[in-house]
């Protein structure tokens, strides 16, 4: 029997899960988070009211599927070696297939401000409130880019919420002409028509962007422009972010091929590695349609079902069009390059501000200069707004790719790494 | 409804809530201090930033994001 191990439990993960074991395949399903669902997913398994995710828990369920509460911090491709630290300690998980299925996290761009409490991300703010926080009247203004922004303006004000106002930094041209593309996909067309509708009485600003966030020791307000005029909104959290990049770190340690910021995948989803898979977002942002077809795919061609398989491939194609449609209206505009004052903290892990980075060529002279990058989140939150700004490109991965206990970095799998 | 102890004050809260929902409920709207010294709050809520992580049950660095409450636990903010 195969030994399949998915590494991200998001719909990507779920749908190889699902395909893998439906074809006798014996699946590990490894998630940092504390259940299955992935970001668009999270809190639904529960109740669910999303037919997609419904009919997926539903699939998920019926097979015998181990899940695994922990993060990958090593991983060797040579030995087929996963480490993984949980609450309760280290363990190795071997595979014969891996899928990696790590989903993306939000890009954000530094601002001045932009490191006060309450500034948080778009799906940053609506994980808070599913995981407990209470949202009903605080004033938000949801800022950044990208359909998440709508999505989660919706959730916020089914909870309560008071959204001041929607600030997309997309010009209103280029969203009619995505509007306008929509037209040959009603199942989104009107996934997009009923955000607009439960948003009644929200004001949704296309080419407007936040400058600044005020506040001493926690945020108090925003300053928001259209290019020409500056205004300000009084504001209790400011949910910002300029859409989705893809997590490649574990793709990257295992010595898998990039294209551009995503992993390079076939039309099978395997990866330039030996029996390693990629699906979902980490392949290059797409959303959830195009996440389901790719985890179904990568779930087939491990489980060596190679024409189910490409019997997908024109639902594949067909969404990485709907994929390609998005970015090109969501494209970010140069003006986003400039937000930063000189003492605007870039990297927040160790309070890097822009000026100390301009002197530098690369990420990596910057990182022996300045230590950016060199904290806790390795980079993940400022790597992405430094290859915006500058057009750096990330430096080699080393494990771990998360902080990991002492007692995991002794364990002889972690130190027996690849060079 | 657990009861949690964060900075040292003990509150009965709903159950299932992470460590993150809880500082927040107390609230508390500073997690940590940066390396300079700037107060500090959630941002990604994923596990991925690491700027909500303080110290639970005397444990430093936990991510406050990816933990639920359980009864008893002794969350301080840093």
């Amino acid at each position: 029997m195969t030994d399949v191990v998915i590494v991200g439990a998001g719909p990507a993960g779920i749908a190889a899960a699902v395909r893998c074991s439906e074809n006798n395949c014996r699946v590990t399903l490894i998630d940092d988070n504390l259940s299955a669902g992935g970001q668009v997913w999270r809190g639904t398994s529960g109740v669910v009211k999303d037919a997609a995710a419904s009919k997926w828990f539903g699939a998920l369920r019926a097979q015998n599927i181990s899940f695994r509460n922990g993060r990958v911090v090593a991983a060797d491709s040579a030995t087929r070696q996963l480490i993984v630290e949980s609450p309760e300690g280290a363990a190795t998980v071997t595979w014969h297939k891996l899928i990696l299925a790590t989903g993306a996290r939000e890009l954000f761009l530094p601002f001045p401000g932009w490191t006060l409490p309450g500034v948080v991300g778009v799906g940053g703010l609506q994980a808070l409130a599913k995981s407990g926080v209470p949202l009903a009247n605080k004033r938000i203004v949801v800022g950044g880019s990208g359909p998440l922004l709508l999505a989660a303006a919706d959730y916020l004000s089914s909870r309560g919420a008071n959204i001041l106002t929607i600030v997309e930094q997309a010009s209103r041209r280029d969203l009619m002409r995505f509007g306008a593309a929509l037209i040959h996909q009603p199942a989104k067309l009107l996934q997009a028509l009923r955000l607009r509708v439960s948003l009644h009485g929200v004001a949704y600003r296309a080419g407007c962007w936040i400058t600044h966030a005020e506040g001493s020791d926690n945020l108090q307000s925003v300053s928001v422009t259209d290019g020409r005029r500056t205004w300000m909104e009084q504001c209790d959290y400011a949910a910002v972010a300029y859409g989705l990049w893809p997590n490649t770190e574990l793709a990257s340690l295992l010595g898998c091929r990039l294209l551009g910021n995503a992993v390079a995948v076939d039309g099978g989803c395997c990866t330039s590695v030996t029996d390693v898979l990629c699906a979902g977002e980490a392949t290059g942002i797409g959303g959830l349609g195009l996440s389901l077809v790719e985890g179904e795919i990568a779930g087939f061609t491990a489980a060596g079902e190679i024409s189910a398989a490409k019997r997908l491939r024109p639902r594949h194609e067909a969404e990485k069009r709907f994929a390609r449609k998005l970015s090109r209206a969501f494209v970010l505009r140069p003006e986003l390059k400039t937000l930063s004052d000189s003492g605007t903290i870039v990297c927040r892990c160790e309070d890097v501000p822009i000026h100390r980075l301009q002197a530098s060529s690369s990420w990596r002279e910057a990182k022996l200069h300045t230590r950016c990058g060199m904290g806790p989140c390795q980079g993940r939150i400022c790597g992405p707004a430094l290859n915006f700004l500058f057009g750096w490109e990330a430096s080699s991965v080393r494990p771990p790719i998360f902080p990991a206990r002492i007692h995991t970095l002794l364990a002889p799998q972690t130190r027996g790494r690849r060079e | 409804m657990p009861e949690v102890t964060v900075n040292g004050t003990t509150t009965a809260l709903p159950s299932g809530i992470t460590v993150a929902a809880a500082v927040l409920l107390a609230g508390e709207k500073s997690f940590r201090h940066s390396v300079t010294g700037e107060p500090r709050g959630p941002l990604c809520d994923m596990g991925i930033c690491f700027e909500c992580r303080l110290t639970i049950n005397g444990i430093p660095h936990e991510r406050s994001c990816q933990i639920l409450i359980q009864p008893g636990m002794d969350i301080r903010t840093t």
